[in-house]
């Protein structure tokens, strides 16, 4: 049994690799998604700001766009499928439930969420768990837009070729919700960013009593 | 209105060269962060960065994969009449007041190229096919989409009946207003593919591509060429207008 202060395995090397690849990834996907969201917005009250968008034009964010796209794409179904095969998933982000997600929500507001290493709380589970399947929708309401007419089947999951657009839209906007709030976090427990990159962290108290990781 | 206003400074950027500039000096600043991103010494940011080779070498990478995944046989969903939007939606790289009247007494369509039968054809004798007609969904590469009713030949008809070698790979068009592009042969002999000598059942307007225009259910909107006075089957790759700018070249939808 690993004690206090001992140096535990948290993140397998594959989820690292996936999570940075991703960020990357999502990133410059958001971006060119906004300099072509720009060339014929969805709702007239919203333009993103050129400064914000990648590309220069929409010819160059249709580019970034296309590009990235088999690499996010790519990156998150081998991490997706591995996760569920090695029992990634099951292990760390289940089970979860609803009375779970009240009572460390509740505790997180009152700043008394305990960070146990290793362990995803269920505020953290269900936010991950969301993430993961926003970036799936993404991906399937985005090749629903990409071929509209090939992928037609997908399309009519979303309501037709409008109805994808707007769904890619709304999780496009979810996803940056998501990052916003993990950011946040990440920045209110610093320790977890290292064992993200390394792997490695140390054993930290038990969660009962768990003072040195409150978020 | 509303979406000429926005329409507006896009039409600009597209057209002015000096726009044109600023764009690149503007790319530069945001691709090198791409560039930070997706590789590392890349000091020098010229106008073929290793950046833009990557974005070259991707788009063709998405022609074959978009050519892999078309399907020859699947069908772009119809509409109703209810749905037709009628008058359509103007859009070119040139404003509305600036649209080509092609005269109808002396339109010829040429044909050149590998095409057994190179004689033009007139306005009446495209009239005389058999016509056939879909009500599609137009989709615009900005993302905006609308729904029309397009008639007239055939055009995979057409290439047969004039012994175009569809074992070439591309068909190219040339237009009245200098805009040109071209089609995959698999595409240009989909059952879809339609010479749009009407829109919405009445001879359409200069403003939607008269004497006529190339209506491609399986492509975006830019790769449905208006006022065609040449059409020309080559193996050489003919580009396009856009195409020549950065837009992906297969563009299927
Ligand atoms: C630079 C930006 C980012 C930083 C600094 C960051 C940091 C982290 C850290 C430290 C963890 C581990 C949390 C813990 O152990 O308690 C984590 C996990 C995670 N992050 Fe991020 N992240 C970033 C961007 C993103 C983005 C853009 C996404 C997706 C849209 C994302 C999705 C995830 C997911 C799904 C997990 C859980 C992975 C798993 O265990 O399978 N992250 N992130």
């Amino acid at each position: 049994m690993s004690k206090i202060g001992d140096k535990i395995k948290i993140h397998p090397l594959y989820v690292r690799i996936f999570h940075w690849i991703n960020a990357v990834a999502m990133v410059l996907m958001i971006m060119s998604g906004w300099q072509i969201y720009n060339a014929s917005p969805l709702f007239e009250w919203l333009e993103f700001p050129r400064s914000l968008t990648l590309g220069g034009w929409l010819g160059g964010g249709l580019q970034f766009h296309f590009a990235v796209m088999w690499v996010f794409v790519i990156n998150l179904l081998i991490y997706f499928f591995v996760s569920i095969l090695s029992g990634h998933y099951r292990r760390s982000m289940f089970p979860v439930t609803p009375m779970s997600i009240l009572r460390d929500l509740g505790k997180a507001l009152r700043g008394r969420l305990p960070h146990d290493v290793g362990h995803y709380n269920s505020v953290q589970k269900i936010s991950y768990i969301g993430v993961i399947v926003l970036m799936l929708t993404v991906f399937l309401s985005g090749l629903a837009i990409w071929k509209s007419v090939q992928f037609q089947t997908i399309g009519l999951l979303f309501g037709g070729y409008e109805g994808a657009r707007l769904v890619h839209f709304i999780c496009m906007s979810l996803i940056c919700a998501f990052i916003v709030m993990h950011l946040v976090l990440v920045a209110i427990v610093p320790s977890t960013f290292i064992p993200m990159i390394t792997g490695w962290a140390r054993k930290s108290a038990p969660v009962e009593k768990g003072v040195d990781h409150v978020a | 209105m509303l979406l000429k206003r926005r329409l507006a400074p896009l039409m600009l950027e597209r057209t002015q060269p000096i726009l044109n500039i600023e764009r690149r000096a503007f790319m530069k600043q945001t691709l090198s962060l791409g560039a930070l991103a997706l590789l590392t010494g890349c000091d020098s940011i010229e106008d073929n960065t290793p950046v833009d080779r990557i974005l070259k070498a991707m788009s063709n990478w998405n022609d074959k994969a978009q050519g892999a995944i078309f399907d020859p046989n699947k069908l772009a969903l119809t509409y109703e009449q209810k749905d037709v939007v009628d008058p359509f939606r103007f859009n070119a790289f040139y404003g509305e007041d600036e649209v080509v009247v092609v005269a109808e007494a002396d339109y010829k369509l040429e044909l050149s190229g590998m095409i057994a039968d190179k004689a033009s054809w007139t306005l009446a004798q495209l009239r005389e096919l058999p016509q056939q007609s879909q009500i599609t969904r137009h989709i615009c590469v900005e993302g905006w989409s609308l729904i029309g009713k397009w008639g007239g030949p055939s055009f995979g008809d057409f290439l047969r009946k004039v012994g175009a070698d569809t074992t070439a790979k591309y068909v190219g068009f040339k237009c009245a207003d200098e805009y040109f592009t071209s089609l995959d042969m698999a595409t240009a002999l989909h059952p879809q593919t339609t010479m749009a000598l009407t829109f919405n059942d009445k001879t359409i307007e200069p403003r939607n591509g008269f004497p006529f225009k190339i209506r491609v259910p399986t492509k975006l909107g830019f790769k449905n060429p208006k006022h065609v006075m040449e059409i020309f089957v080559t193996n050489d790759y003919p580009g396009g207008y856009w195409e020549n700018q950065g837009y992906n070249w297969f563009s299927g939808a």
